[in-house]
């Protein structure tokens, strides 16, 4: 065990209270409810305030007290502190006052929110002395731990499965990951990496590293909040695939508060999943507080998880906070994609796609005024997952390279070209 | 021997109650009744599955031949000779 932890105290059970030591371990003994890491926030007050968080690097780890690890980041450093871009032309089409994008579609070093997470499980699994780290992945999970562990000198295994959009398979072999194709879905996927977890000593990064590896979700929304000047904003439309996104954005808001760095407030969080898998979404709208899993069958491959690990605590936040749920068909998210790319040049992968499109719904539907101002969670690039939209966004127009070819195209077309 | 041909992986976080057996036999015909085998052999093991109402904890994924009972009948889904169960604790999502 090491000399210090820095700002934790103890890893605690989410559902009976039980506290276990600082290791890499993911589940209570008792009733397998997920471990969460135990701050010391009275200490954190004391030496995290809005000073010294503006007086450090713009990465996501100004905010370090907060995210677990003993001895401070040294794996990714430079991850995090996304643009957070006034997006009115996507508000007027969406016919809300104010829209905020949470842009992590260009999070370094792998243009995703995974970054977050694996910075803050690789710099923890290092602290604990592994040299070896793994992951189960829809895809984004699997690029960001094989690049990190490259950068830092790991050895990395990831797991995925073999369907992936090829995007995402060449983004994880291209680092000299040892990338394992798994013949099934994302939750058979997660299922044998339970089983491997148990028998190899490594650091996999959501299953025993699970703890300190969902907290680097945090910083999302510390991020948003400190880019709104210190302000909590009324609405959030996060996408859900296991809902620990959702979880942990809820959880940085309710701490900024507690700590003083934001005012106090109502807030509303919103979940987002595709229809093809919406167990979570489906749940919510029934007013369930428990979901049944289901068989994904979506074009979001990135939230394909049927049996989302934390979709009880995503209900609950939902619950909690007066936020709403929806989900969006195929034909919906690959329009909401267009919608975000033409409105604000921001080319964004599927899931962002079903939080853009479930955002749209939930306007229509009211749950989300229309005098509000929201922030959309973009979490991952469009050019990981060509394929959703190769076939749907037209072709180029083919001249020679003849002026007056070009110019009896645009007779032809009889229309000026879009301004 | 001849019926004691069903496996169960038991997980590492049940492992103290089964003195670290990965791998444990059962004669059970359903899922249930193996819950119950399991609970007379390594006693304890039942509550760490079971809540108070008797449903398998909302955090515990059983699996027969990798396929989640939630999907066949629950703790009645019935056992063959030479199935395969597991006891995974969810996962986070990737």
């Amino acid at each position: 065990m090491e000399k210090h932890s820095g700002y934790m105290q103890a890893l605690r059970c989410r559902e009976c209270g039980r506290e276990y030591p600082l290791t890499a371990t993911h589940v209570c003994e008792f009733d397998f409810g997920p471990l969460e890491v135990v701050y010391d926030y009275n200490r954190i007050k004391k030496s995290l305030t809005r000073e010294v968080i503006q007086s450090r690097p713009k990465s996501m780890w100004r905010y370090r007290e907060l995210l677990p690890v003993a001895n401070g980041p040294t794996i990714g450093l430079e991850v995090g502190f996304t643009p957070l871009i006034k997006a009115d032309r996507l508000a007027k089409r969406l016919g809300v006052r104010e829209v905020w994008i949470k842009n992590d579609a260009v999070n370094y070093p792998t243009l995703s929110f995974k970054d977050r997470v694996v910075s803050v499980a690789l710099s923890r699994a290092r602290e604990l002395g592994f040299d070896t780290v793994a992951c189960a992945s829809t895809g984004n999970l699997a690029n960001s731990v094989a690049a990190n562990a490259a950068a830092a000198g790991l050895k990395a295994y990831v797991f995925i499965p073999t369907d992936l959009e090829s995007g995402k398979i060449i983004n994880s072999l291209i680092y000299g990951a040892n990338v394992i194709g798994i013949k099934g879905h994302y939750d058979e996927v997660n299922r044998l990496c339970a089983e491997i977890a148990g028998k190899f000593d490594w650091a996999f990064v959501n299953v025993n590293m699970r703890p300190y590896y969902a907290e680097g979700s945090k910083s999302m929304g510390y991020e948003i909040v400190e880019q709104l000047n210190w302000k909590v904003p009324k609405h959030t439309v996060v996408c859900m695939a296991s809902g620990s996104l959702l979880t942990k954005i809820h959880k940085s808001y309710q701490e900024f508060i507690q700590l003083g760095l934001a005012p106090g407030t109502d807030y509303k969080i919103h979940g987002a999943q595709a229809t093809g898998c919406s167990p979570i979404s489906t749940a919510q709208k029934a007013g369930l507080d428990f979901f049944k899993p289901v068989k994904p069958d979506t074009i979001a491959k990135s939230l394909a998880i049927g049996t989302p690990a934390d979709g009880f605590y995503a209900l609950k936040v939902m619950k909690d906070t007066g936020g709403a749920a929806e989900d969006v068909s195929d034909d919906e998210l690959r329009e909401s994609i267009r919608l975000l790319a033409e409105t604000e040049g921001i080319f964004a992968e599927t899931a962002g796609g079903v939080t853009v499109g479930v955002a749209r719904k939930l306007i229509a539907s009211g749950a989300i005024p229309e005098e509000d101002s929201l922030v959309l969670c973009i979490t991952g690039n469009g050019l990981k997952t060509l394929d959703a939209v190769s076939g749907h966004v037209g072709q180029p127009r083919e001249i020679r390279p003849s002026l007056r070819e070009f110019e009896a195209l645009v007779a032809a077309e009889a229309r000026p070209i879009k301004a | 021997m001849n019926s004691m041909a069903k496996t169960v992986r038991i997980p590492t976080p049940l492992r103290k109650l089964t003195n670290n057996e990965e791998v444990v036999q059962v004669n059970a015909g359903t899922i249930g009744e193996a819950i119950a085998e399991l609970q007379s052999r390594y006693p304890g093991i039942r509550e760490r599955l079971v809540d108070d109402k008797g449903d398998v904890r909302r955090f515990v994924n059983v699996y027969v031949n990798e396929e989640d009972i939630r999907f066949l009948k629950n703790q009645q889904t019935p056992l063959q000779d030479g199935d395969e169960i597991s006891i995974i604790p969810a996962i986070a999502g990737g």
